[in-house]
């Protein structure tokens, strides 16, 4: 597998492999020096068209305990604003030959565009609202490390399912590992015809007791200017989850950043049901094993590397 | 659209709220009664204890025992009317109405249940608002009035309001009644949330674009006149698109005042593309044409939407006894005088009708013939399903709503005055037939026409 554009990319054999990887590598996390040669002299390029913290944190010291060198380079600020196109960016950037680009960008697409243009394996970090496949496998990994399996497990995914890339992806992704899953929210955030990928729709959380994890995405607050609902506090009366409303077997997950009080209680972050810090430490292991298993061979040596130690050992 | 949605609160509030006050116990003897909706009638006797009623028998047959009595003989006894269509003018506009006076012209014309609109001053579009009306009527309505929430924050057409907490403390419904929603953006995400929320979505139909400043119909008289005038495109083409919408987003919608023939076929049309799209008509525009408008009195014929042509009446006759229109509703909008005689093109728009309802349909379509009285019977109280209220009915063992009228009797409307606190009523100074003697609403002796008494059997 050479790009990760989409959880339709992936099977469950696949992702079982990721999981495992992952794990592995967080054995290293755990480490003092948490460092291993495997990308020693391999450049990874981080190109994020939008703001993020813990994606391109993420990715970014992912590929650095790897050992590789890395560039990030943020739209704003760089030559974006002077209008520069995405494909002469790219092009731009190619000539570091990269053995990886991590993009992220606003419309659905874009990774994918790139596969075109370059040599270099691409991983798709979001594009719009269309999918954001990493975060699909670290939730997995989280869970996972939590639960165990998730086959037959109950999953809500609750809010703004209609604009969420995160939802797109892991309705998928915790479908192929087994889940049931429910979306719940106001009509207006759920999209049209969404139960053909195989979730229930709610418009209420009166059911809310039957899950095993309630997944909560984030209520972007422009909604409200384009009358996809009448007030945010309608909305967190209807639809936050705080302590009361979790039951006491249940888990909590969000993709971050959280806006607290709107769809999520305070309370809620970090209590023991909470998978939230758990979540961002999978994202750095996940997406370890993500570089990893793209940019090697399937038998686990560096593509060309002469001197690279075997994979786990310090340099 | 979501099989699986369910409404936010499972165990709405009641919709109707009325003062509380004595439970009627009386006997009605050998009275005419007519109710289409059990299929009743014939001369009977009823007995109505507590506010129930007890029993229903042929005439003659109950004892008349220790409740006051009322000799039916000549008279009719139909279910009370239900009016889904009414300004109350609570808050901000009391000078024109308010609920007690609004209650009480609703009763007199024999209704016992009403829906109070809300492009008030402010307009209705808070639950605390919903609340304080709802506590207000507890103390004054004399007939249970239940209250429509706007469909966008203060009539704006830019944000919705907050449609589950406005269910959840009791509003019946939405509108924003007085303006058409013209964003259709705006009715959509409308619709889509009233899949979670409920409650049927009441449209006031015109496109302002088309409507422009007319101020009555656009036809043959606005041209005589030289007033600018309303085209009838402007309604039908409005329940079109509204139609597509609530078609589209599986939603519930009540067209509000149907006015031509243009907007029944764009109904009847929606209806067979299954939409659930229900409508009414008021008892003006079934009776008026654009003809009444030459005297440029705007006190009696300046509305909206405004009188049309006499096909458009015939349409809408034709309509009603079609059951493409599901009800009447009065659309009782009551103005000061000082708002009303001015220039034509000043005036304000609406006209009252609470109390002249039964009696102006009467004298004008069931007397010559051409419709049945049971028909304006049945429609009269056919108000309450589009909303998803029960129509009253006369079955024992249900609460008392009824109305006792005299068919045959004469009076002159407005002669001793008017309920309301407004007196602009269409036909005010007209010679009717047909007069509402006692209304019983939820139980209660909600009016009882002041020259007449109950009183013992002679």
């Amino acid at each position: 597998m050479k790009h990760l554009l989409s959880v339709e990319d992936l099977d469950r054999d696949r992702i079982e492999s990721l999981l495992d990887q992952a794990e592995s590598f967080a054995e290293v996390t755990r480490r003092d020096i948490k460092k291993v040669p495997t990308l020693r002299g391999r450049t990874v390029v981080n190109l994020f068209y939008e703001s993020s913290t813990r994606t391109s944190s993420s990715f970014e010291l992912a590929a650095k305990r790897l050992s590789a060198d890395v560039v990030s380079i943020k739209a704003t600020g760089s030559s974006v604003d002077k209008g520069e196109t995405l494909e002469d960016t790219v092009d731009t950037l190619s000539s570091y030959d990269p053995t990886a680009i991590v993009i992220r960008h606003p419309q659905a697409g874009a990774a994918r565009l790139l596969t075109g243009w370059v040599d270099a394996s691409v991983i798709n970090a979001g594009d719009g609202m269309h999918q954001h496949p990493t975060q699909a496998l670290l939730d997995l990994f989280a869970l996972r490390s939590r639960l165990g399996s998730i086959e037959g497990r109950r999953i809500w995914i609750v809010g703004d399912v209609l604009h969420s890339r995160v939802a797109r992806s892991n309705i998928q992704a915790f479908r192929m590992m087994g889940a049931e899953v429910t979306v719940a929210g106001p009509p207006t955030l759920i999209p049209r015809g969404i139960e053909s990928t195989g979730c229930q729709v709610r418009h209420s959380l009166d059911d809310l007791g039957e899950a095993d994890v309630v997944y909560l995405l984030r209520l972007q607050q422009e909604r409200m200017e384009e009358n996809f609902l009448p007030s945010i506090r309608e909305y967190a009366r209807l639809f936050q989850v705080d302590s009361r409303r979790l039951g006491p077997r249940q888990l909590v997950m969000h993709p971050g950043p959280v806006n607290r009080g709107v769809e999520i209680g305070s309370d809620l972050i970090r209590s023991d049901r909470s998978l939230i810090s758990d979540q961002v430490v999978s994202g750095v292991v996940i997406r370890m094993a993500v570089l990893y298993q793209l940019l090697t061979r399937p038998d686990g040596d560096p593509e060309g590397s002469a001197d690279g130690a075997p994979i786990g050992e310090p340099a | 659209m979501n099989p699986e949605s369910r409404p936010v609160s499972p165990a709405l509030p009641e919709a109707m709220i009325q003062r509380p006050g004595p439970q009627a116990s009386l006997l009605i003897r050998a009275v005419e009664l007519l109710d289409p909706v059990a299929g009743i009638e014939g001369s009977h006797d009823l007995l109505v204890e507590d506010g129930v009623i007890a029993e229903i028998a042929p005439a003659g047959s109950l004892e008349t025992g220790e409740v006051e009595v009322i000799e039916g003989e000549g008279l009719h006894l139909f279910p009370a009317f239900f009016d889904p269509h009414v300004h109350f003018r609570t808050p901000g506009q009391e000078y024109r109405e308010d609920l007690e006076a609004g209650t009480r012209s609703a009763a007199a014309g024999g209704y016992a249940g009403v829906l109070a609109m809300a492009n008030t001053s402010p307009p209705v579009s808070t639950a605390e608002q919903i609340e304080a009306l709802r506590a207000r009527a507890g103390v004054v309505a004399s007939v249970p009035v239940g209250f429509l929430a706007t469909v966008t924050r203060d009539m704006k057409g830019e944000e919705l309001t907050d449609m589950a907490e406005l269910r959840a403390v009791g509003a019946v419904g939405f509108t924003d009644d007085g303006l058409p929603i013209a964003n259709p953006r705006i009715l959509r995400r409308a619709l889509q949330y009233q899949t979670m929320t409920g409650g049927t979505i009441a449209l006031h139909e015109e496109d302002p674009d088309l409507s422009g400043r007319g101020v009555m119909h656009e036809g043959a008289v606005s041209t005589e006149l030289g007033l600018r005038g309303v085209p009838s495109i402007s309604e039908s083409v409005m329940i079109s698109r509204d139609a597509a919408i609530a078609g589209y987003e599986n939603g519930t919608i009540q067209i509000q005042h149907l006015s031509a023939v243009e907007s029944i076929g764009a109904i009847r049309r929606a209806r067979a593309d299954g939409v659930r799209i229900t409508c009414e008509v008021t008892p003006h525009h079934l009776v008026l044409t654009h003809e009444a408008v030459r005297s440029l009195d705007a006190s009696r014929y300046k509305m909206n939407p405004p009188l049309r042509s006499e096909a458009d009446r015939e349409a809408l006759i034709e309509a009603l006894i079609d059951g493409t229109i599901d009800c009447i509703a009065t659309d009782h909008a009551p103005h000061a005088v000082y708002e009303k005689e001015v220039p034509y093109e000043a005036a304000n728009m609406g006209v009252t009708g609470l109390e002249t309802a039964f009696s102006s349909l009467y004298t004008h379509l069931v007397i010559p013939g051409t419709i049945p009285l049971s028909l304006l019977v049945e429609k009269l109280g056919s108000g309450g399903p589009p909303f998803g209220i029960e129509p009253f009915t006369l079955v024992e063992g249900s609460r008392a709503n009824l109305c006792l009228v005299d068919l045959e009797a004469e009076w002159v409307v407005g002669e001793d005055g008017y309920e309301s606190r407004s007196a602009n009523s269409w036909c005010a100074g007209e010679t009717q037939r047909g007069r509402v003697l006692v209304t019983l609403a939820d139980g209660q002796v909600a009016y009882r026409l002041r020259s007449f008494s109950l009183g013992v059997a002679p």
